[in-house]
């Protein structure tokens, strides 16, 4: 079967477009659960998404071809950064174009446009935002590269089907130095999709906002591209973490069959309801944090992540 | 004049990148020339390292020298007369730098190189803090220089010939080579802005026109690292591994430092300056990973290590000369140099902002532009350090690409804030407005570095196969790798490590066309122009948007230990409040001011010689007669 890893990789791609704001409707239906409200319905992001679509955009009167074009570049990036991941097969003929460090610039792309873009208006809440989120990512950014460069030298590889791969046929049992690390990516997970330690996604106070102050003077379907954007982002995040921690059930080997194709699907979709679930409860019974809190929480996160390299040296486990 | 000048010395550097380019396989070839003191001819020699640093020299000032013919006019300082004169005899004693193969020849092109620059710099010598800049950088080029100097002295090994040859062929005891690769450091870390020796660089690079400013960080720096590469990998042959933590620690510190202050910069060129010892570090960290793995034996990562530092050594020469160039047309065009007082250009000067903007996103680390090529090698070179068979460093080595990471993530915010306040927003003065354009030359200049940048970014393979002459004629490595699958950094599997940025660029150029042709063909695209909403505040002006101090805030706070920083803050009561904040460099205080206390306190010391009658003066030509005589006899 020649034409599997293609078919994986298209499925790949569909299944985070059409797979993401679901992602997104679900965690938020889970925490009003846990909140004892009324939950939103499942698809509620996808009629948001639609309607935005059918909507006139509203331009600024001094925005620059900048502010058009980054929605796009954002969403492209995510795009890419979703055919890179393996999330249901680890022979993807894309991943050769990027290793998990390429993946952390990609991101990193993302990240700029969206600031630049924020400052592109000048309006006081849209440069506040840049230069929030644009602090959280460059603490977010070296944990996540140390969380990547500790499995990196487990598997000896930088692309990530090979470290997924080379984590999932090793032997079973407890590595403090994975352990570690789960850690670090989860609170760098938190902290790069606006999650609430960090930045609270449904605020209405524009003064504790990061990722939605930048997005104030977006309308219609460049604010639907940033939104689905946003939830690729997390829906991609999620699958860096089942690449990493939980690497079994996708596609592996040299000859794969259509079957485990089959099977990777539901078993994805098991691990994002899972993942769903801890998130919303994280969110439930964690607090916001100070602007300046951040960069302890992230300092934490770093730490965890340098703290598996070093057990990994020290124990080789 | 300047018109045919400055385009004839382009043609020059281009000239000058081809012949490097296509001539860098070739073996070493030697040259002497009978100029100089009688039986002291000037040797020459160009080999791979050589004609890296060739390409880069006329590669990056071509574009240069191009903007600079439509920048430099009458009026400004220097007349441009001399000043033509200044740069382009600049840009031969750097030439004559990389192709010098005696001590003799290189020192005198060196000091070349530092006087010319220093002339350069001052341009604007009627202002007295950039006379007083000039002045702190020639004392401490010379520091270095005497630095060189000595080192060279150590390296000739008692042979007393002064030829390279002589000091690739003397063996030195191990404690000698150590002194002379660390006077090399020293002295070249001088000249790159190596922390602690930095604190000229963020005031000579800004006080200079910013074609010069373009030079001095873009290739000048790159001599200096030149001088380390020459003289630990080759003069010294084959250096100690333990030599490399040096420049690793010092580069990794550097780094940080660089990119740290650059955050909380308010004016754009001291901002850039600040960015270029961020690089400076980088590199360093790169030239001591490449000594620690050649040192233990480990060849391919070493290589990789030295075809990084070359690789971002380009990329930096390309990138910050291409931002000093974006300045240069703010400048001209508003007259301005601090960030708060630009924003909105992107409306006046769109082909400046456009082009800076490739700059911006090169330097910050972002594929698929040359910046992130580089910083990509380094850590994978960073991956094998943990295969040092040296107990504790092995541990210690890995944690150095954390902090590349670290520096290479503050380095994206930098540039947002650079970017974000220089060319986006609105107009923080009604006087720009008035801002008008680059010229055609100045635009030319620009957009050949900008090409440079993503050429240098799409094709690494191509690149590094030319690079992989230098670890190899070196000696370093027998033969590295490199065909396509060359990035087999640890191979096992056949499943590697890999990164094709032409297909990355190419997915998501389809990714975005994909997406535009959907939303136009199922829905619409229509727009509607409206005065900014901002939560509904409507009276927004340009004062309200984040201003460069606001923009380092964040970064003062959290690396408070670095600063040295005044800070006047107003009481609820003021009726005029004012809000100040002074960021000084701590190692001006702590190093330098103590250290020129201490010269001034034993200058004093010394001056109850100088009595300042006849009679003493006398008596001391006859104590010093008295004393020569008993020597001799």
């Amino acid at each position: 079967m020649t034409s599997l890893p293609w078919l994986t990789q298209m499925l790949e791609v569909l299944a985070a477009l059409a797979a993401a704001p679901l992602f997104v409707g679900w965690i938020n239906q889970c925490r009003a659960w846990l909140q004892n409200k009324s939950a939103p319905p499942l698809l509620q992001p996808y009629r948001a998404i639609r309607k935005l679509f059918h909507k006139d955009a509203v331009l600024a009167t001094n925005a620059s071809p900048l502010f058009r074009i980054a929605p796009y570049v954002v969403f492209g990036a995510m795009v890419c950064a979703a055919a890179v991941i393996p999330s249901l097969g680890t022979r993807l003929p894309f991943s050769d174009a990027a290793d998990a460090i390429a993946l952390v610039g990609l991101f990193a792309t993302a990240r700029v446009f969206m600031s630049l873009a924020a400052m592109d208006v000048g309006t006081a809440f849209g440069t506040l935002g840049a230069r929030r989120e644009m602090l959280v990512g460059f603490l977010a950014e070296p944990a996540l590269l140390m969380v990547i460069f500790l499995a990196s030298l487990i598997a000896t590889s930088t692309a990530l089907p090979a470290i997924s791969e080379g984590l999932a046929t090793r032997a079973l049992g407890l590595y403090p130095s994975l352990a570690f690390t789960g850690v670090a990516f989860l609170l760098v997970l938190l902290a790069e999709n606006a999650r609430i330690p960090v930045d609270n996604p449904a605020t209405h106070l524009e003064l504790t906002m990061i990722h939605e102050a930048m997005l104030l003077e977006y309308s219609a379907r460049h604010l639907a591209l940033m939104e689905w954007a946003a939830a690729l982002k997390l829906f991609n995040y999620a699958c860096i973490g089942f690449a990493l921690f939980l690497p079994w059930g996708t596609v592996t080997g040299a000859a794969p069959s259509p079957t485990t194709l089959l099977v990777s699907i539901p078993v994805l979709g098991t691990k994002l309801l899972g993942a769903g679930a801890v998130l919303a409860l994280i969110e439930t019974v964690s607090a916001k944090l100070r602007i300046f809190r951040a960069p302890e929480f992230l300092a934490t996160a770093f730490l965890f992540a340098v703290l598996g390299l070093l057990v990994h040296l020290l124990l080789g486990a | 004049m300047r018109r045919f000048l400055f385009p004839m010395g382009a043609i020059v550097g281009v000239g000058l990148a081809v012949v490097a380019v296509t001539s860098i396989a070739f073996p070493a070839e030697q040259q002497i020339l009978p100029i100089g003191l009688p039986d002291l001819p000037i040797h020459l020699r160009r080999d791979a390292l050589s004609n890296v640093f060739l390409f880069l020299l006329g590669a990056a000032s071509a574009g240069v020298s191009i903007f600079g013919a439509g920048y430099f006019r009458a009026g400004e300082g220097t007349a441009p007369g001399l000043l033509c004169l200044q740069y382009h005899l600049f840009l031969a004693s750097m030439a004559f730098v990389l192709l010098a193969d005696d001590a003799y020849g290189f020192m005198v092109s060196w000091e070349m190189m530092a006087l010319s620059s220093y002339f350069l710099v001052t341009t604007q010598h009627r202002i007295p803090e950039i006379r007083s800049a000039g002045f702190l950088y020639l004392l401490i080029a010379h520091l270095g220089a005497i630095a060189i100097l000595l080192s060279f002295g150590v390296m000739q090994g008692g042979s007393w010939k002064f030829t390279f040859d002589a000091m690739r062929s003397a063996t030195l005891a191990p404690t000698w080579a150590a002194a002379a690769f660390s006077l090399a450091l020293f002295g070249f870390g001088a000249k790159a802005g190596l922390v602690p020796l930095h604190v000229w660089l963020p005031e000579a690079h800004p006080a200079a026109p910013s074609p010069v400013s373009a030079l001095l960080s873009g290739v000048m720096l790159k001599t200096a690292l030149y001088g380390v590469l020459r003289v630990a990998f080759d003069l010294l042959g084959h250096p100690v591994w333990w030599w490399g933590l040096i420049p690793l620690v010092l580069g990794l510190f550097t780094a940080i430092y660089g990119v740290v202050f650059a955050a909380a910069q308010t004016d754009m060129k001291r901002l850039l300056a600040f960015s270029s010892i961020e690089n400076i570090g980088i590199l360093f960290t790169g030239v001591g990973l490449a000594v620690v793995f050649s040192g233990v034996g480990m060849t391919t990562p070493a290589a990789l290590a030295l075809i990084a530092v070359l690789y971002h050594a380009i990329n930096h020469a390309f990138m910050k000369s291409l931002l000093f160039l974006g300045t240069g047309s703010v400048l001209h065009a508003t007259g301005e140099r601090n960030l708060g007082r630009l924003g909105g250009l992107i409306h006046r000067m769109p082909w400046v902002a456009w082009l800076t903007l490739i700059g911006a996103l090169a330097i910050a680390g972002l594929p698929p532009l040359n910046g992130f090529v580089s910083e990509w090698l380094l850590l994978q070179a960073f991956l094998s350090a943990h295969e040092v068979p040296r107990a504790f460093v092995n541990m210690l080595l890995p944690l150095g690409a954390a902090v590349i990471a670290l520096a290479a993530a503050l380095a994206a915010y930098v540039m947002v804030k650079f970017y974000g306040v220089v060319f986006l927003g609105r107009p923080r003065e009604a006087a720009l407005a008035q801002a008008h354009d680059a010229g055609w030359l100045e635009r030319a200049g620009l957009l050949w570095l900008a090409a440079g940048c993503v050429t240098l970014g799409l094709m690494p393979t191509q690149v590094i196969s030319l690079l992989a002459v230098v670890p190899k004629q070196l000696g370093i490595v027998d033969s590295f790798p490199t065909t396509s699958s060359w990035w087999h950094l640890v191979p096992v599997s056949g499943r590697e490590a890999a990164y094709a940025p032409l297909v990355f660029l190419l997915a998501i150029l389809t990714t975005i066309a994909i997406t535009v042709l959907l939303v136009s063909v199922f829905y619409h695209r229509r727009i509607r122009r409206a005065a900014p909403w901002d939560c509904g505040f409507a009276r927004l002006d340009a004062r309200m948007q984040d201003t460069a101090e606001g923009f380092g805030q964040p970064i003062r706070h959290i690396f408070l230990q670095f600063f040295d920083m005044q800070r006047e803050l107003p009481t609820p009561f003021d009726r005029a409040p004012q809000y100040r904040v002074v960021i000084g460099d701590r190692f001006w205080r702590t190093i330098y001011l103590r250290l020129a206390q201490w010269v001034q306190r034993v200058a004093e010391a010394v001056a109850w010689l100088q009595q300042g009658r006849i009679a003493t003066y006398l008596l001391y030509s006859f104590v010093t007669l008295l004393v020569l005589l008993g020597l001799v006899l």
